[in-house]
């Protein structure tokens, strides 16, 4: 599909970075008019995405992380989470509700919490290079509301 | 992130407020364990009415909460949970997570 608009933003894996990932994917969504709760959407996905990164992608050390937000015809919002880190030996088992190898700082919910936010998740990893994760979401917008 | 708390009768009310996020996760919960080791209470509250953000993060820090309310032989409810935090805490179904109360 082709793209309208898009970013692409990359940035080391240090926790401090979560917020600002998340501010940056709502300007970035301002253009198509999101209601508070889309916007609230969008933030708890990208959040859930980079922060899999900072722990698990790289669990001690920094890596990079790239993220790319592309807007999509028909007001489709697509958000792209990239590492080149550790990578999931078993996605379909990671994306179990509280599968989790994070030990107790970690609730295993992110990937229930994305997929139920966004309308597609996508996951793609390979052990020992990376993980893209790729979330779409329909922004109806404030005018839906009218 | 911002934390708070009270302390009346047994009673520990935390307020949270601000975002909170695994950059915070770690040092709120050092901060909760510190005022639970000192007061011992019997219930806790935490108030949600300010937060303005939460992730999964969040729900791994109440459900650590509730097992620590537990092991002090007391019980847990989160209050006025609002907007987007209300949102995850609902899909991550705290609930069935943890026993946690929920109040408007
Ligand atoms: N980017 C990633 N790189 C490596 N492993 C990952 C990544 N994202 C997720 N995982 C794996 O999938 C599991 C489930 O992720 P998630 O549902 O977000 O729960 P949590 O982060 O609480 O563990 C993680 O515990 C981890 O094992
Ligand atoms: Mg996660």
């Amino acid at each position: 599909m082709k793209a309208q608009n898009y970013i692409r933003l990359e940035f080391p894996s240090q926790s401090s970075n979560e917020s600002f990932a998340r501010a940056s994917a709502a300007a970035f969504a301002a253009q198509l008019d999101p209601t508070l709760e889309e916007l609230g959407d969008i933030k708890t996905a990208v959040s859930e995405a980079v922060t899999n990164c900072t722990v698990h992608a790289y669990p001690d050390c920094l890596g990079k992380i790239g993220m790319k937000l592309r807007i999509l015809e028909g007001g489709v919002l697509e958000i792209g989470v990239r590492d080149w880190g550790k990578g999931i030996e078993d996605v379909e088992k990671a994306r179990q509700p509280l599968f989790t190898t994070g030990g107790e700082e970690r609730s295993g919910m992110g990937f229930t919490i994305m997929e139920s936010f966004m309308d597609s998740l996508r996951v793609r990893s390979k052990p020992g290079k990376g993980t893209v994760v790729t979330m779409t979401r329909r922004i109806r917008g404030k005018s839906a509301l009218r | 992130m911002n934390l708070t708390s009270d302390f009346e009768s047994g009673r520990l009310t935390l307020y949270f407020s601000g975002e909170l996020d695994h950059h915070q996760a770690r040092d709120l919960m050092r901060q909760i364990n510190d005022v639970l080791d000192e007061l011992l209470p019997r219930e806790c509250v935490v108030d949600l009415s300010s937060l303005r953000f939460m992730d999964s993060s969040g729900i791994a820090v109440i459900v650590r909460l509730s097992q620590r309310m537990k092991e002090l032989g007391g019980r847990l409810w989160l209050e006025k949970p609002l907007g987007q935090p209300k949102r995850v805490i609902e899909t991550a179904g705290i609930d069935r997570l943890a026993p946690v109360a929920i109040t408007r």
